[in-house]
């Protein structure tokens, strides 16, 4: 049975020669692979975030409330630290909080946007792929959260399930799975009526399996693009809920909670503690945005 | 047709029932607006007596079906905090989002779609470039942040606005508004300009997107090769076959600007629904958040329906399908 | 607002001749009007309806209680000249020559109607009954006299009575049990007082307007209107006042209080304060659920709770985090109050190694994990004043990490009693010590009112013997002894840190001066002109 499937043609097969040229393409545009850059750049920093940060800017123990808003480029008075970003209202390095808010901010982004597209993904190909009543109901519900804001919803979830970064990873994933849901039924619709999966489906294979090893490889081109923009719009949504103040706690600051924490400061001309953190955000989400913009542009079979 | 609307309203009925289910449900697992409410010299009779008169002694089962029987008859219940009618109170401050909806829709429509139709007809254009890259920076640049560094340099290092608030108001019948007085514009010009930014970046890439599409079809080929002027192909031909997408996509898009508008009326500190759903979810103040959500959802279905409808009336061949 | 305020609505309005009258009309505020920034809108204009700070400075300026509290919270005449007790029964004799804002004159019957009428106010969030709940009886003697009679000996009725503000029996008199109700007073129906001023409208969320009340006994108010307006957001109060939108500013942000001193045209005044922030340590279970790293709870012992107070560096706190706008606290309530042991006026200095030591001695040497819960914009700094704490215990062996919550959260986990160590506050509205003891350290008896607030479970029965002695001991000086012996025990057993008192401040427009209140009140008869 298994040499049967192997033998029906399969697009992945072609996938080394088209993975190339993608990457030929994709090189091509420079502000997408600038973003790109920003974006590994993003992701290096915040792994490494510990080994760069001259502070651990959760650790209480470490903050000095005598050195707090001193602007760029300031010495501590009893530690030595060299503030290159200068400090907020804690004494917390600006430098070192971005680093980590910057790991907040990730670790938000990817698990919830990992987690929606795995549930969205299962709930479109089985929608798909078995039809009828399911499709129905699953496709109804998506319509209808589809119709609200995802701030919206993510906002009144928070209000229910309080504060926390696993609360906001939460809410997100509520939020953000029908855009992958209905992403993934559409394209796997398309490729349910080829020939060769109803060749597949007369060879009795279990569902699970055609699923995963046909329908699935050839969803996923447009699933990573919508990836890529959900994982900008989740930095962005954490850091406005963060900023509202119904998303992560003030004492483990995201981008978002450290540029709320400044802005009671910014009339009075401590402008560094929330500019800063505000530039880091705009660059990652910007370089996710330019990089997902030019991968869509060149998987669009239109476009080719 | 009967039956779609039909439709519509039953599955946004499914929604109304789950939204309040959950609020009700969720809203005091974390906290107790009693505790919040009440001074706290209070008496544990006291306080009982408020858990009464607000409701808050019955079970959770016999307050959802009091709240959805009144409902039925048109009362959302009162404000725990203020004591008036919730709806009233959400109604009172409707104009001001409103206004800073429309006219972030106005602005982002009237800066978007020269724009957008620009980059379509040149696509290669160096100028068609910047405005492409220009619109990524309006989807990245988080919303407050845009905020904040406006009031920055507008408010308060050239002191050219306020920083906050609403300006003088003019009543036209019930309704306040305040873009009639210098005043009023004032304070409406940052906080519209914001809320617009990414509305406007999307108006870019829709607008271009069917420019390119519009001007590469044959007719506008024949047009030009009969000789008529340019600005006479764009402005009649163009802007009529763009007018679909972009019609829908304002329409879905004046939804969630209502929506994010809860954002930039918080930064601004401007007087509508959006800042009183985020008061009133900070002190558990259920019956006005439940209101803002049932208003919203009727809202935004009557929007879908609507924009739904001019879709049929304005594409000829959705319409020829929808007859067949 | 100056020019700007040539609006094209008003143009439309007054059609091209008048424009220029438009335009006089229009550089509004006028001299003798009064523009206030408040930090929160009152929820509602019944002056009965709700106990809440930002409704009660509105309704002492259409109203007056029989007896007022001063900018120091002591007791002064206003609707009463005077009054004498005996055991429970008092007797106030009222100003004959008081009438309310519509002409009527002010009896003793509108005393009776409105004490009668707190409790019967529907759907309050949190009533007034709290200042009725030791009235027994009111009677109107004649028409310029009342009495009233306590359920029990009762020294701080006066106290209470401040707070209870007389309205018109013939004006709020209706067919519902409460007289006029609550909404229809919120549309100005039946709001009648004898304040200094009277209501003129009101639209939520944008401006209450009061004008001079012509017919007020006292001597007569300086502004023509006053304009309450909402300004939630203190940055842009503070953008408002400087813009000269505004003439006074409720509490302006401490981090801009350097630029504003040193503004011309500004000026800035404080108020002598009646709130303190303090810790609480859970004192009453053998295991603490935010402390890990030990078996026991660390706070029944003493020794941990002194180490943990000579741990912090109030003057600190007072410096970096509150701008200077507060006092560094030795005791609950301030030296200057009531009852207030002298002993404890000074805060105490910090004392690292003095705090380590103890530590070691009750067995800690190596510390604790510590959570310490704290609301996040409930009070001035607070999330900011918690994880100072946090850094200043981390420093002598006590991990302490930080749990700032939403108020809602905050306070159901406070009244839960699930916190091991918390930041709370309170503020004294009686100026003596005894209100405050009642509510923080006496032994939880929630059903009778006592220790409402006592959220660390602290027990001890001679406090308890002497505070509630000293709240039905009429005679002052006996009354204050108890109450200063009863602090100097709370204190010396560090049942509460008492970190800072918050100073209550407000900003205002070059010119113009405040007699700045304890009570956080903005009262507009108390704003004048310099002359």
């Amino acid at each position: 049975m298994t040499d049967a499937t192997s033998s029906l043609p399969r697009r992945a097969a072609k996938k080394p020669s088209r993975l190339a040229m993608l990457t030929t393409r994709f090189a091509e545009n420079r502000l997408a692979v600038f973003g790109l850059f920003l974006v590994v750049l993003a992701i290096l920093a915040a792994l490494f975030a510990p080994w760069i940060a001259p502070q651990n800017p959760f650790d209480l123990a470490t903050l000095d409330i005598f050195d707090s808003m001193l602007p760029p480029g300031s010495t501590g008075s009893e530690n030595g630290l060299h503030y290159l970003l200068g400090t907020d209202a804690q004494g917390r390095d600006v430098f070192s909080s971005i680093l980590y808010g910057l790991r907040t901010s990730l670790i938000v982004a990817f698990s919830s946007v990992g987690f929606s597209m795995g549930i969205g993904l299962v709930a479109g190909l089985s929608a798909a792929y078995f039809g009828g009543a399911l499709d129905a109901i699953l496709m109804r519900i998506v319509d209808i959260q589809l119709s609200f804001p995802a701030i919206l919803v993510a906002l009144v979830l928070l209000a229910i399930l309080g504060q926390g970064v696993d609360k906001v990873i939460l809410a997100l994933i509520i939020a953000q799975w029908p855009y992958f849901a209905r992403t993934a039924r559409s394209a796997a619709l398309v490729e349910r009526n080829r020939e060769y999966i109803l060749a597949v489906r007369c060879l009795n294979l279990s569902a699970p399996r055609i699923i995963a090893r046909h329908l699935l490889p050839n969803c996923l081109p447009p699933l990573i693009v919508i990836a890529l923009i959900d994982l900008a719009s989740s930095i962005a949504i954490e850091a406005t809920l963060s900023f509202l103040g119904v998303g992560v706690p003030v004492t483990k600051p995201s981008l978002g909670m450290l540029i709320s924490n400044g802005f009671e400061f910014l009339m009075s001309g401590s402008y560094w503690i929330s500019l800063f953190p505000g530039f880091a955000l705009a660059l990652v989400i910007m370089g996710i945005n330019l990089a997902g913009d030019h991968l869509r542009d060149i998987l669009n079979p239109r476009n080719s | 047709m009967q039956a779609f609307i039909v439709n519509r309203i039953l599955q946004s009925l499914i929604v109304v029932l789950v939204m309040t289910l959950l609020v009700f449900a969720g809203l005091f697992v974390i906290g107790d607006p009693v505790q919040m409410l009440v001074s706290p010299d209070a008496t544990d009779i006291e306080k009982e007596a408020v858990r009464q008169s607000l409701g808050l002694d019955q079970s959770f089962v016999v307050q959802y079906l009091s709240f959805m029987r009144d409902a039925l008859h048109g009362d959302l219940g009162n404000s725990f905090l203020t004591g008036a009618p919730a709806m009233d109170l959400i109604l009172k401050r409707m104009p001001a989002t409103f206004e800073l909806v429309i006219c972030a829709m106005i602005l982002a429509t009237g800066i978007g779609l020269p724009l957008g139709i620009l980059a379509g007809l040149r696509p290669e254009a160096r100028s068609s470039k910047t405005i492409m890259a220009g619109s990524i920076l309006g989807f990245s640049l988080p919303n407050f942040w845009v905020a904040l560094v406006l009031i920055m340099i507008f408010a308060v290092g050239l002191g050219w606005v306020p920083a906050s608030g609403r300006g003088e108001t003019v009543q036209i019948g019930p309704i306040a508004v305040s873009f009639l007085t210098l005043d009023g514009l004032h304070h409406l010009i940052l906080p519209a300009l914001t809320l617009s930014l990414t509305k406007m970046a999307l108006i870019i890439r829709v607008a271009r997107a069917a420019t390119r599409e519009v001007a590469g079809q044959e007719y506008i080929k024949f047009a030009r090769a009969k000789g008529l002027r340019k600005n006479r192909i764009v402005g009649v031909h163009l802007l009529k076959n763009i007018m679909v997408p972009l019609i829908t996509v304002i329409g879905l898009e004046f939804g969630r600007t209502a929506a994010f508008a809860v954002v930039t009326e918080t930064i601004f500190s401007w007087p509508g629904m959006g800042k009183l759903l985020i008061d009133s979810i900070l002190t558990l103040d259920r019956p006005v958040v439940v209101a803002y959500l049932l208003l919203m959802v009727v809202f935004l279905v009557f929007l879908n329906l609507v924009v739904d409808l001019a879709y049929l009336w304005l594409d000829p061949a959705a319409r020829e399908k929808g007859r067949d | 607002m100056p020019p700007l305020s040539q609006t094209f609505g008003s143009l439309l309005r007054a059609g091209a001749v008048a424009a220029v009258s438009t335009l006089a009309l229009a550089t509004a505020p006028q001299a003798a009007d009064l523009t206030i920034g408040l930090k929160s809108e009152p929820t509602s204009l019944d002056p009965q309806f709700h106990v809440l700070a930002s409704n009660t400075q509105v309704s002492m300026a259409i109203f007056e209680p029989l007896v007022a509290q001063n900018t120091e919270l002591g007791i002064e005449p206003d609707l009463a000249t005077s009054w004498t007790f005996e055991g429970t029964v008092w007797t106030f004799n009222l100003d004959p020559a008081v009438t309310f804002s519509d002409g009527t004159p002010f009896t003793a019957d509108d005393v009776v109607f409105s004490i009668d009428r707190v409790a019967k106010v529907p759907n309050s969030p949190s009533p007034f009954t709290l200042f009725t709940r030791q009235i027994a009886s009111v009677e109107a003697v004649d028409a310029h006299t009342v009495k009233i009679t306590t359920k029990e000996p009762y020294p701080l009725l006066v106290n209470d009575l401040a707070y209870l503000p007389i309205l018109s029996k013939a004006a709020a008199s209706g067919p519902a049990p409460e007289g006029r109700t609550t909404t229809e007073l919120n549309r100005g129906e039946g709001l009648i007082g004898t304040g200094p001023y009277k209501f003129q409208s009101w639209e939520r969320g944008a401006s209450l307007v009061l004008a001079r009340n012509d017919a007020f006994h006292g001597a007569a108010p300086e502004w023509d209107h006053v304009v309450y307006k909402p300004m939630v957001n203190p940055a842009s109060r503070a953008a408002a006042l400087l813009a000269g939108d505004i003439d006074v500013m409720e509490a302006p942000p401490t981090t801009d209080l350097k630029d504003m001193e040193a503004n011309p045209k500004v000026s800035v005044v404080a108020g002598p304060p009646a709130r303190v922030l303090y810790v609480g340590l859970d004192q009453f279970r053998d295991a603490t659920p935010g402390v890990k790293g030990t078996a026991h709870n660390p706070f029944l012992d003493i020794r941990v709770r002194e180490a943990m107070s000579l741990a912090i560096d109030r003057k600190a706190i007072v410096a970096r985090v509150m701008g200077g706008a507060a006092q560094a606290a030795g005791d609950l309530v301030p030296a200057t109050m009531f009852g207030a042991d002298p002993g404890h006026a000074e805060a105490p200095a910090a004392d690292i190694a003095r705090a380590k030591a103890l530590l070691a001695e009750a067995g800690y040497a190596k510390g604790f994990d510590l959570v310490l819960g704290a609301p996040s914009g409930r009070y001035v700094n607070d999330a900011r004043i918690a994880q100072t704490l946090a850094a200043m215990w981390s420093r002598i062996g006590i991990r302490t990490t930080v749990e700032a919550s939403t108020p809602s959260v905050f306070f159901k986990n406070y009244y839960d009693m699930s916190y091991s160590a918390y930041l709370a506050s309170w503020g004294n509205n009686s100026g003596e010590v005894g209100t405050t003891l009642k509510a923080l350290v006496l032994t939880r008896d929630p059903a009778k009112g006592i220790g409402t607030a006592n959220n660390s479970g602290y027990a001890n029965p001679e406090v308890d013997k002497l505070v509630l002695e000293g709240a039905s001991t009429m005679d002052p000086e006996a009354r204050e002894a108890l109450l200063a012996q009863a602090d100097k025990i709370v204190l010396d057993d560090y049942t509460l840190l008492p970190l800072h008192f918050e100073q209550p401040l407000w900003a205002l427009r070059a010119g113009l001066t405040y007699a700045a209140r304890a009570d956080q009140y903005t009262l507009p008869q108390d704003v004048h002109s310099v002359k």
